[in-house]
């Protein structure tokens, strides 16, 4: 970009504004002279054109016909197949395609071939005209004149106060939009219930499973006890609850201390729920130990604790604390450490309050 | 018209239709208004379509939507499904999604509405994004047009809202994962964010609300908005008339075309026809959406390969883009006992922040850099303002490296490359990206303008090869008439605008940084051929080719 030679021909360095290159400009040669159409000197060729536009027209009623066809001769009945759907949407859309395209393509056909094609030229106008301006002024000061809110400023600070505070209540009445969120967020169903410890269970049966059916490389989508026999809140809490759980060689997780009680023989449970922004961490990739969400693809090596090794998470997925029932089942010691899915403003707080 | 006057007979129409047609004209006053409007110039450019397709589709959307809402119920209450689509038969669901399949599968016809809707919404939401390109590029966003600039990213910002929370609706495992990263970003708000979230979705996600509460926004609140935009949008259009391209016989004065009666309302009118036909096409052969395969929401099961509608990838590959972590330092932050989710807030807000700022504000940045408050009715062709286009080009490529970023995962698996590298190289691309492409693109322009002086003073290429009687082979040029000649020098070629004192005499900083950004907008400028280079290059007689002067003056 050395070289800003520009090729013109006052290229003196001098203030310049724009449009002042004025010298010797090209004129404008005005529009160019109009060209006839073959339909404009052919009267064969206009009544080509016609007969083409009475055709698309033609096309457009077999279009109709073609939809209403469908309609009324395609029966979805109680228990219509996929095929029959298929054909029937294919139909509707071909001849509701038609229906418009003949329309659509006779009228443009007709404008663009027998239409006058002449362009022509407006002038422009201006957007304002100054002698409106001053009329403006001059009203709207006879307006401020007449109400006196100049003169009279107590008048015009007591409105706008109440004009500043009326609104107030229409933000206030949202208030039950939704509950406080206090700590909701913090707990999960897993935390023992009366002394009893959950067992966790297959997603989506609810079965519980035994220690004995989690071999090594294995992997169980896992729900709490009891969500599925819940009325109300399932999905809500079913949001948070869900776990995996996976069994690998012992010898390869690397339990920080206070966490070596977590697992049982190398079978380990920590939340799905990403702790980006919440999808679940829905693939476990057996031969690297590694946890994949599809959505961002965040990554977690199980034999760091599901530390984040790439992608956007910034926390490991929280860990859920398990053991063996009497029965051989395996349970939830407690509910999680901190609170699982994504972060938000009060986290930290309650993950201190849960743990103190 | 005024039946009142004493002179003329009142006038008594002939026909039944005339008696009518009068009955009504005397009561509002049609008359006048069709005089007004009946035979108002249009300009006509294949790239005007653009907001005419917008319109068309937003039409389209209405018509079809209301439709679905006879059938579609937004509770979220649990049912069990016993509609005809077999493999989901006796399965647990929310009556919204119940509604949808039944939409799908039972009822005539509603599979199709379905699709049209849904095409037409991505149509819309499409040709607003082009058609801002269209506006960005030719320059249509100066004075007078700067406010109708602003309604139009408004309601590029209200589409995507009508979109998103249509895209919520159905209550299948895809719009409910949507959903979830929608609460998981509100999440991340400092201070009030959790309050936002439990608000929204009524208490915990996914809670029993939300979707009742999207229905009203996506059926009443944002329609309205939209509709309301798009009467100011329209009533500004006619207010400033339409730009047109430059050309012979046109100016900033004038507007040529055709008139609105009958050639432009039937090429208009008739392209209706043809958008609501290209989109039953795409809704007869092209499934979008097809809720059966996901089933129910369910926050345990997600299907690799998740998309969502296409604009609003671009925040979605942003988010994907983040890293969380530096090495062992964690972008999340606690601070003060508080947490600041910088891996998500910074991602979700920052790039689309930065997009929709320069976007609103353009118009007032480049006016206030070129100073140029003149109306501006005649088009730049993108080519004549190289600097305004490459930025252009380089907000456009951002944007796609970032939508690029939100199919990060099927870009891996379909070329069969690593998912990190390909993560790796986006993320030098978002840096990279925009500024290849300003370079690029202002190169790219700058050539083409020197490529029209080159045509507009030595004519078009024939291909005819002829031997002068010294020996010499010349290729034979043949000059443009007029017309073509002035299409291709009839533009402005601002150049720099030093930076001058105010009134007291001073050049404040702001006006020198004023000046420097008018030396990076105009520095590089390729002036438009004069009457007398023309006159030049004739002078060298047939030799015109080899003119070394000209040459010489055009090398960069």
């Amino acid at each position: 970009m050395g070289n800003h030679s520009d090729g013109s021909p006052n290229h003196s360095g001098t203030v310049a504004t724009a449009g002042q290159n004025e010298v010797e400009k090209f004129q404008d040669p005005g529009i160019p002279p109009h060209r006839l159409r073959l339909a404009d000197t052919d009267p064969k060729a206009a009544k080509r054109a016609e007969r083409q536009v009475a055709l698309l027209f033609g096309i457009s009623v077999v279009g109709t016909l073609i939809f209403l066809v469908a309609y009324f001769a395609i029966d979805l009945g109680d228990d219509s197949s996929i095929a029959t759907i298929r054909l029937q949407n294919a139909l509707l859309g071909v001849g509701t395609a038609f229906a418009m395209l003949g329309i659509g393509t006779g009228i443009v056909h007709w404008a663009k071939a027998l239409m006058p094609d002449h362009e022509v030229s407006e002038e422009r106008h201006a957007i304002r005209h100054e002698e409106d301006r001053q009329a403006a002024v001059r009203i709207v000061d006879d307006i401020v004149e007449e109400t006196g809110i100049k003169r009279r400023p107590l008048i015009r600070n007591t409105l706008l106060g109440a004009v500043a505070l009326a609104p107030l209540p229409a933000v206030a009445i949202f208030g039950d939009l939704g509950p406080r969120p206090d700590d909701k967020l913090a707990h999960t169903m897993w935390a023992p219930q009366d002394g009893k410890l959950k067992r966790l269970a297959r997603d989506p049966d609810g079965t519980p499973i035994k220690a004995s059916d989690v071999t090594i490389g294995s992997a169980f989508h896992v729900i709490p006890e009891g969500l599925n026999e819940l009325h109300e809140g399932k999905l809500n809490e079913k949001a948070k609850a869900v776990v995996l759980l996976m069994r690998l060689d012992p010898a390869s997780l690397n339990p920080s201390p206070g966490r070596e009680e977590w697992g049982y023989n190398g079978i380990v449970a920590y939340s799905k729920i990403c702790t980006h922004v919440g999808c679940p961490v829905a693939l476990y990739e057996q031969q690297t130990h590694h946890l994949l969400c599809p959505c961002h693809q965040s990554t977690f090596d199980l034999t760091q604790e599901c530390k984040v090794i790439f992608g956007p998470a910034s926390r490991p997925l929280p860990q859920l604390p398990i053991a063996v029932d009497d029965e051989g089942y395996l349970v939830a010691t407690s509910d999680f450490h901190e609170p699982v899915g994504p972060s938000y403003w009060e986290r930290d707080s309650h993950e201190r309050s849960i743990n103190s | 018209m005024s039946a009142a006057s004493t002179a003329e007979p009142a006038f008594v129409a002939k026909t039944k239709t005339g008696r009518f047609t009068d009955f009504v004209d005397s009561r509002v006053g049609g008359s006048g208004i069709l005089r007004e409007f009946g035979r108002k110039v249009f300009p006509d450019h294949w790239s005007f379509m653009f907001g005419e397709v917008a319109l068309y589709s937003f039409v389209i959307l209405l018509l079809s939507g209301t439709f679905l809402t006879f059938f579609f119920d937004p509770s979220m209450a649990e049912t069990h499904y016993d509609g005809s689509y077999v493999p989901l038969k006796g399965v647990e669901m929310s009556v919204a999604y119940n509604s949808s399949l039944n939409i799908s599968f039972d009822v005539r016809g509603g599979l199709f509405m379905r699709q049209v809707h849904h095409w037409a919404a991505l149509l819309f939401v499409a040709s607003i994004a082009v058609h801002m390109l269209r506006v960005f590029f030719t320059g249509a966003f100066r004075r007078p047009r700067e406010m109708n600039w602003v309604v139009g990213s408004v309601l590029l910002i209200l589409a995507m809202a009508a979109g998103f929370t249509g895209y919520s609706l159905p209550d299948d495992l895809l719009s409910g994962n949507g959903l979830r990263i929608i609460d998981g970003v509100i999440k991340s708000i400092p201070v009030i964010g959790t309050y936002i979230s439990f608000f929204l979705f009524g208490g915990e996600f996914p809670g029993t609300a939300i979707i009742s509460r999207l229905y009203m926004l996506h059926i009443l609140l944002v329609p309205a908005l939209i509709l309301l935009m798009i009467v100011l949008h329209l009533f500004m259009v006619v207010v400033h008339k339409h730009t047109q391209y430059p050309g012979p016989g046109r100016n900033d004065n004038n507007v040529v075309g055709y008139p609105l009666g009958p050639v432009y309302a039937a090429k208009a009118g008739g392209f209706f026809f043809i958008v609501f036909g290209v989109l039953a096409l795409m809704a007869a052969f092209f499934t979008i959406n097809p809720i059966w395969n996901y089933g129910p929401y369910d926050p345990s099961p997600v299907s690799a390969g998740t998309q969502p509608d296409w604009y609003i990838g671009f925040v979605d590959g942003a988010l994907r883009l983040m890293p969380g972590t530096f090495g062992d330092w964690h972008v999340e932050q606690v601070w003060f006992g508080h947490v600041f989710t910088f891996n998500v807030l910074l991602p979700a807000l920052v790039p689309a922040g930065i997009l929709f700022t320069v976007m609103f504000a353009y118009p007032w940045i480049e006016r206030w850099i070129t100073k140029d408050d003149r109306e501006h009715h005649v088009l730049d062709r993108p080519r004549n303002a190289p600097t305004r286009t490459g930025i252009g080009v380089a907000g456009f490529i951002w944007y796609c490296v970032m939508w690029a970023a939100a199919g990060s995962d099927l870009i891996a698996t379909h070329f069969h490359v690593s998912l990190n590298d390909v993560t790796y190289w986006l993320r030098a691309l978002f840096f990279v990206g925009p500024i290849i492409g300003f370079i690029v693109a202002k190169r790219v322009a700058l050539a083409l303008q020197r490529k029209d002086r080159e045509i507009a003073l030595h004519g078009r290429e024939t291909g005819r090869i002829v031997r002068l009687p010294h020996g010499e082979f010349i290729e034979v040029h043949a000059p443009l008439d007029e017309y073509k000649r002035y299409k291709l020098v009839g533009f402005e070629s601002p150049q720099v605008l030093p930076a001058v004192p105010n009134e007291h005499g001073v050049v404040t900083r702001k006006e020198k940084r004023r000046a420097a950004l008018s030396k990076w907008f105009f520095e590089d400028r390729v002036a438009p051929a004069t009457p007398a280079e023309l006159e030049a290059a004739h002078g060298h007689g047939h030799a015109a080719v080899e003119a070394p002067e000209e040459s010489k003056s055009l090398s960069h």
